[in-house]
C-alpha cells in the first residue's frame, strides 16, 4: 500500500513535469517571437503616439495630446473620410457582384463547382503589383480600352488617376476575399428550407430576403469584413491608380513615416486606422454571436 | 431546383473582371512593338531583355533568399506553437495571440517593426525582411497546423503517453508524422504570400537590398514598359502552377488519408 502511494506521488509529479516541460518547449518559441515582433512593435506604435516629435525626426520622449488634435484638422479628417467612403464602396460592389456569383457556383454540379471555385482564387494567388499593373495597362491615356473605344469613334477619355479606378482596383485586388465566405455561408444552407417557403407561396424575392439572406448574413459579414480591412490601409492602389496625390490614410501613414518623418503623428494616424478596425471586428463578432 | 438566369449575368461578369486584365498582359508580353499598348506580332525580345536584367534578377535572389529562410523559421515555430495551442494549454487569448499577425493590417505591422529596428538600432537588409516575413508565416503555418490537429485522432498520443513517453518523444514519433500534410501546405503558404509580400518589405528593406515586389513597384512607377509584361507574365506562370501543384497535392494526401 505504502509503495503504490509512492509510485503514484512520483507518477504525478511526473506529470506536472511533463507538462511545464511541454509548455516550454512547444509554447515559449512562439510566444517569444511574437512578442519580440509583434506585440512590442505595435505598444511601440501605440505609445508614440502620445509623444512629441523631434525636430529633425526622431521622437521627444515628452507627453503630449497634439497629435490627435491635429488629426481633427480638417485636411487629415477629409483623408480619412475618403479612405471609408472608398472602402466602403469597393465593399458594396464587390459584394453585389460577389453574392450572385457565389450563389450560382454553389448551385454548380460537383466537378464544375472545384473549377469555378480554383478560378476565382488564382488571380489571387499571382503578385498584387502585378494585378494593378494590368489596369494600368488596359485603362491607360493609349492603353487598350481606348484604342478599342477610338476605333468606334469615341473618345480618348482619361480613366486612370480618379476615386473611380481606386475603387476598381480594390474590387479587383480583393473580390475572391468576398466571393470564397458567401459561397462557404450559401453551400451550408440547407436547400429545403428554401423549398419549404416556395411551397408555402413565397415568390423567389420573398425565399432570398426572408430565408437565404437572413441564413447567410454570417457570410456576407465575413466577406465585407475582408474587403474592406485590406482596402481601408491600403496606399499603393491609391498611389499606382490614383495618381500618387495622399488621398487614403494608408498614403498619409507611409508619408509620415517615410518622407515627413514625423512619426509621432504617423502612430497617431495608425492609430485611428486601428480603432476604426477594431469597431468592425466587434460589431463582426457580435453579428456572428446572434446568428 | 430552378436557377434564375439573370444570376449568371453577374457570375460571368466576375469572371471577365477577374480574367480580362490578366490575358491583355500575357498577350502584350509577346508583343514585337516597343508600346506596351498596341500590339504588333509575336516576339520574344522582351524575355531576353527581361533576362539581361541585373536590377530584376538582384531582386529575385533576394526574394527567393528571404523566403527560403522565413519559410524555414515560420515552419518550425508555427508547428510547435500550433501543437503547443492545441495540446498544452486552454488559453484563449494565446489562441487569438497566433491568429493576429494574419489579421493585423500590413501596414501597421511593418511600421512596427521599422520603429522597432530604428529603436534597437538594427541595420536594414535581409535579414530584416527575413524577420518580419516570419511573423504573418508563422501565423499561417499556425493556423494551417492547428485546424488540423482539432481534427486529428488523439488516441495514438494518449496512447503513446500512458506507455510513459516524455512529450517530447509522443511529438517526435507519434504527433508529427501524422501532421505532415498540414505542416507542407502551411509552408507552401508561408513561402507563397512571401514571395508576394510588399507593404512589409518596402518598409523593412535597405535600399541596398530591395526583393522583388520592390522592384516591380519601382517599375510600375518609373513607367509602364513591355519588360514589366514579361516578368508579369513569368510570374503568373509561376504562381498559377504552383496553385494547382498544390491543388493536386492537398487532393493527393486527403484521399490517401
Amino acid at each position: 500500500m505504502t509503495s503504490s502511494t509512492v509510485s503514484g506521488a512520483t507518477a504525478k509529479s511526473r506529470s506536472r513535469r511533463s507538462r511545464v516541460l511541454g509548455r516550454l518547449v512547444f509554447l515559449s518559441p512562439g510566444l517569444t517571437y511574437l512578442i519580440i515582433l509583434m506585440l512590442i512593435p505595435l505598444a511601440l506604435v501605440i505609445s508614440y503616439a502620445f509623444f512629441r516629435r523631434g525636430r529633425f525626426g526622431g521622437v521627444i520622449y515628452e507627453l503630449t495630446g497634439e497629435n490627435f488634435t491635429r488629426l481633427l484638422d480638417p485636411i487629415y479628417l477629409d483623408v480619412v473620410l475618403d479612405s471609408l467612403k472608398l472602402a466602403t464602396a469597393a465593399t458594396v460592389i464587390a459584394l453585389l457582384v460577389g453574392y450572385p456569383t457565389a450563389y450560382v457556383i454553389a448551385q454548380l454540379p460537383a466537378k464544375w463547382k472545384t473549377v469555378a471555385l480554383v478560378a476565382i482564387v488564382l488571380p489571387f494567388w499571382t503578385n498584387f503589383l502585378v494585378r494593378i499593373y494590368a489596369w494600368i495597362v488596359l485603362l491607360s491615356g493609349p492603353g487598350l480600352v481606348n484604342t478599342a473605344l477610338g476605333k468606334l469613334g469615341l473618345g480618348p477619355f482619361e480613366f486612370l488617376y480618379n476615386q473611380g479606378t481606386i475603387v476598381t482596383g480594390l474590387i479587383y485586388s480583393y473580390l475572391p476575399l468576398m466571393v470564397l465566405p458567401l459561397y462557404a455561408a450559401i453551400e451550408k444552407l440547407d436547400p429545403q428550407l428554401r423549398e419549404a417557403s416556395a411551397n408555402l407561396g413565397a415568390r423567389p424575392a420573398r425565399t432570398f430576403a426572408s430565408v437565404t439572406l437572413p441564413l447567410t448574413l454570417p457570410g456576407v459579414v465575413t466577406g465585407c469584413m475582408f474587403v474592406f480591412v485590406p482596402s481601408f490601409g491600403n496606399f499603393v492602389i491609391p498611389e499606382l491608380l490614383g495618381g500618387g496625390r495622399s488621398i487614403m490614410v494608408g498614403n498619409l501613414i507611409r508619408d509620415q513615416f517615410l518622407k515627413a518623418r514625423d512619426w509621432p503623428f504617423g502612430s497617431a494616424l495608425t492609430l485611428a486606422l486601428l480603432a476604426v478596425l477594431i469597431v468592425l471586428l466587434l460589431l463582426q463578432a457580435w453579428s456572428s454571436r446572434r446568428a | 431546383m430552378r436557377r434564375p438566369r439573370l444570376l449568371y449575368v453577374p457570375f460571368w461578369v466576375t469572371y471577365i473582371f477577374l480574367y480580362a486584365p490578366i490575358v491583355v498582359l500575357v498577350v502584350m508580353s509577346f508583343n514585337a512593338g516597343k508600346s506596351p499598348y498596341t500590339f504588333e506580332g509575336l516576339s520574344l525580345k522582351w524575355y531576353g531583355k527581361l533576362a539581361g536584367n541585373e536590377t530584376v534578377r538582384e531582386g529575385l535572389v533576394n526574394t527567393l533568399i528571404v523566403a527560403a529562410g522565413s519559410t524555414a523559421l515560420a515552419t518550425v515555430l508555427g508547428t510547435l506553437l500550433a501543437v503547443g495551442l492545441a495540446r498544452h494549454t486552454r488559453s484563449r487569448l494565446l489562441d487569438g495571440l497566433g491568429v493576429l499577425p494574419a489579421v493585423l493590417p500590413d501596414l501597421v505591422l511593418a511600421i512596427g517593426l521599422l520603429v522597432l529596428y530604428a529603436m534597437i538600432k538594427m541595420t536594414l537588409g535581409l535579414h530584416s525582411v527575413l524577420l518580419a516575413h516570419t511573423v504573418f508565416g508563422m501565423a499561417f503555418v499556425t493556423a494551417v497546423v492547428r485546424t488540423r490537429l482539432t481534427h486529428a485522432d488523439t488516441s495514438l498520443e494518449e496512447a503513446s503517453r500512458d506507455l510513459g513517453a516524455t512529450p517530447l518523444t509522443t511529438f517526435v514519433r507519434v504527433t508529427l508524422p501524422q501532421l505532415m500534410p498540414g505542416i507542407a501546405a502551411g509552408a507552401l503558404l508561408a513561402f507563397t504570400l512571401s514571395i508576394d509580400e510588399f507593404v512589409i518589405a518596402f518598409f523593412t528593406a535597405a535600399p541596398t537590398t530591395p526583393t522583388l515586389p520592390i522592384v516591380i513597384y519601382s517599375m510600375v512607377r518609373f513607367g509602364v514598359t513591355p519588360e514589366i509584361n514579361a516578368l508579369a507574365t513569368l510570374l503568373l506562370a509561376v504562381s498559377f502552377t504552383v496553385v494547382i501543384v498544390a491543388q493536386r497535392m492537398t487532393r493527393l494526401t486527403e484521399s490517401l488519408s
